[in-house]
């Protein structure tokens, strides 16, 4: 057997992309932090930054094991074991095949995935839950959802000859998602939408403004998430080769895509392009290329973009037809956006620019990977809607999920943190509520 | 003595500032300001939901001038301000009964 020797080029491009996938996390904080009333931007950003401290620590004690440990041999989760990490500096990586990277550096890229799922769920309860039960939920919602959801989907198992160990049941029954439009955005999609169910509406809603207060917040945020999700899509190849290359072209042209599809709703329907609408265009054709960065070719890519920005567009008015008080649209963007994606690998992908894929309906594959895609899809989105209403609930009855009333009125940032984000006048208070 | 206080566009500030030094006014207190009259807010959009705005953003001025000058001067004000169209504002004048410099003590007229 060849001896296996660390690579250098590919250890470098999965770190950098490591850091690019962290950098995300704080540039949601900013693309939610801008869409927020002043009184509650902090709150909101903080919601990201604890995500980050609980997660990361969660991590190195069972996270890790949990969601890609192969000892149990379990098509559910990981291992039950600490994972201490310290052992793990000189192994390689072995996911379905020995990569010639770090385990410990597959286990700080796949951290960064485990941050970021459950604050994108943050945006759902904006204005409105108490720090701490956010806190605890963060915690619990890694444990039980993510880290095995991740299990489900990104563990391909230890491979010994032709036997594997350990590898994820969606990843063993064929379900293509290159780097997470099930795992991560359907799943803090879904959980979204179960606790804007168990919070409530906020206090106000519908019937007074509730303004982005500062849409270059939001645009900051957006080019944060975009400059990160290279890393993400393109990190996810797990090697400095072709594969990341395809992933790359992608995420770059299924985003600009998606802010013209986006933009071209909103000048139909409303008669003008926004800023708000640019960013989230941009959003949504990340989340839906994700799945399938490495599995389609470019100009598919850019449909599926295209595609995925109007369908965003179209859905983010359904709450209120619905009356569910999905505060910044997670639902609209990252569930339907990554069930749309998901989805189009099922007609897009191609064994010609991924040898590792499967030909989709367009390339003559027949409807085989879409079924496979349809129940990856329906699997994490009941899987995550039924645990996260339940863990909400359970938060709810003992605990409280919610801040009091006059706290919400008042502004969170000054009842949850005792800190306000602006210094106001009462003029622009007035504005800016 | 009287305070001359005018609710203006936020886009003729400077003009009205320039004519009210050219006609020899020493002094003004501006501030920002919100509120509504016969023009009528407007409408943003985000993601698609319409929001009504209707608080205008304008700015107040207040300036303290001797009782012979107010006439003239509430004139320069209306002069530079206007446009012509919904929205221009209003001037008004109220009466003062004292006035103190703060650096000097000198009251009335002459602390002006």
């Amino acid at each position: 057997m060849e001896e296996i020797v660390l690579n250098s080029g590919d250890t470098a491009w999965v770190l950098a992309s490591t850091a690019l996938v962290l950098l995300m996390t704080p540039g949601l904080a900013f693309f939610y932090g801008g869409m927020v009333r002043a009184k509650s931007v902090l709150n909101m950003m903080m919601m990201s930054m604890i995500t980050i401290g609980i997660v990361s620590v969660l991590w190195v004690i069972y996270g890790f094991e949990l969601a890609f440990g192969y000892k149990a041999n379990s098509p559910w989760y990981g291992n039950i074991s600490f994972s201490g990490l310290g052992t793990m500096v000189n192994d390689f990586t072995n996911n379905g095949g020995i990569y010639p990277i770090p385990v410990l550096v597959f286990a700080a890229f796949q951290l960064m995935f485990a941050i970021i799922t459950p604050a994108l769920i943050s945006g759902a309860i904006a204005d409105r839950t108490k720090f701490t039960a956010w806190a605890i939920f963060v915690a619990i919602w890694s444990t039980l959802v993510y880290f095995p959801v991740a299990h489900w989907v990104f563990a391909f198992g230890n491979k010994v000859g032709d036997t594997v160990t350990g590898a994820g049941f969606l990843a063993s029954k064929g379900l293509e998602d290159f780097a997470g439009g099930t795992a991560v955005h359907i799943n803090a999609g879904a959980a979204g939408l179960a606790l804007a169910i168990v919070l409530g509406k906020r206090v106000g809603w519908r019937k007074e403004a509730m303004r982005p207060h500062s849409l270059p917040l939001v645009m900051l945020g957006a080019a944060l998430l975009w400059f990160g999700w290279f890393g993400f899509n393109a990190g996810s190849a797990l090697a400095a080769n072709g594969t990341a290359g395809l992933a790359f072209m992608n995420t770059q042209v299924a985003a600009a895509a998606a802010l013209l599809g986006w933009l071209l709703v909103e000048k139909l329907r409303n008669g003008h392009a926004t800023s708000l609408g640019a960013a989230s265009g941009v959003v949504a054709g990340l989340v839906a290329i994700t799945p399938a960065c490495a599995f389609v070719a470019p100009w598919a890519a850019v449909l599926i973009g295209l595609s995925a920005g109007a369908i965003c567009a179209l859905a983010v008015s359904v709450k209120y037809r619905i009356g569910i008080d999905d505060s910044l649209d997670v639902v609209a963007v990252h569930l339907v956006g990554g069930i749309w994606g998901s989805l189009c690998v099922g007609l897009f992908g191609s064994k010609a620019v991924n040898s590792l894929g499967v030909d989709g309906i367009f390339y003559g594959g027949g409807t085989s990977l879409l079924a496979k895609q349809a129940l990856g899809v329906g699997v994490v989105l009941a899987y995550s809607f039924v645990a996260t209403l339940i863990i909400g609930f359970i938060i709810e009855k003992t605990i409280g999920f919610r801040v009091t009333k006059d706290a919400e009125v008042e502004g969170i940032d000054l009842s949850e943190h005792a800190e306000s984000a602006y210094e106001m006048t009462s003029s622009s208070h007035g504005g800016l509520n | 003595m009287k305070l001359i206080t005018g609710i203006l566009k936020p886009s003729k500030l400077d003009e009205v500032k320039d004519a009210l030094q050219a006609a020899g006014v020493a002094g003004m207190t501006v501030s920002e300001a919100s509120g509504f009259g016969r023009q009528r807010g407007h409408t943003e959009v985000y993601r698609g939901a319409e929001y009504t705005v209707d608080l205008v953003q304008k700015v107040r001025i207040e300036i303290l001038v001797d009782d012979k000058d107010c006439a003239a001067i509430v004139d320069v004000i209306v002069k530079a301000a206007s446009t012509g169209s919904i929205g221009d504002g209003k001037v008004w004048t109220t009466p003062v009964d004292s006035i103190v410099r703060v650096r000097t003590g000198e009251t009335g007229p002459g602390a002006i």
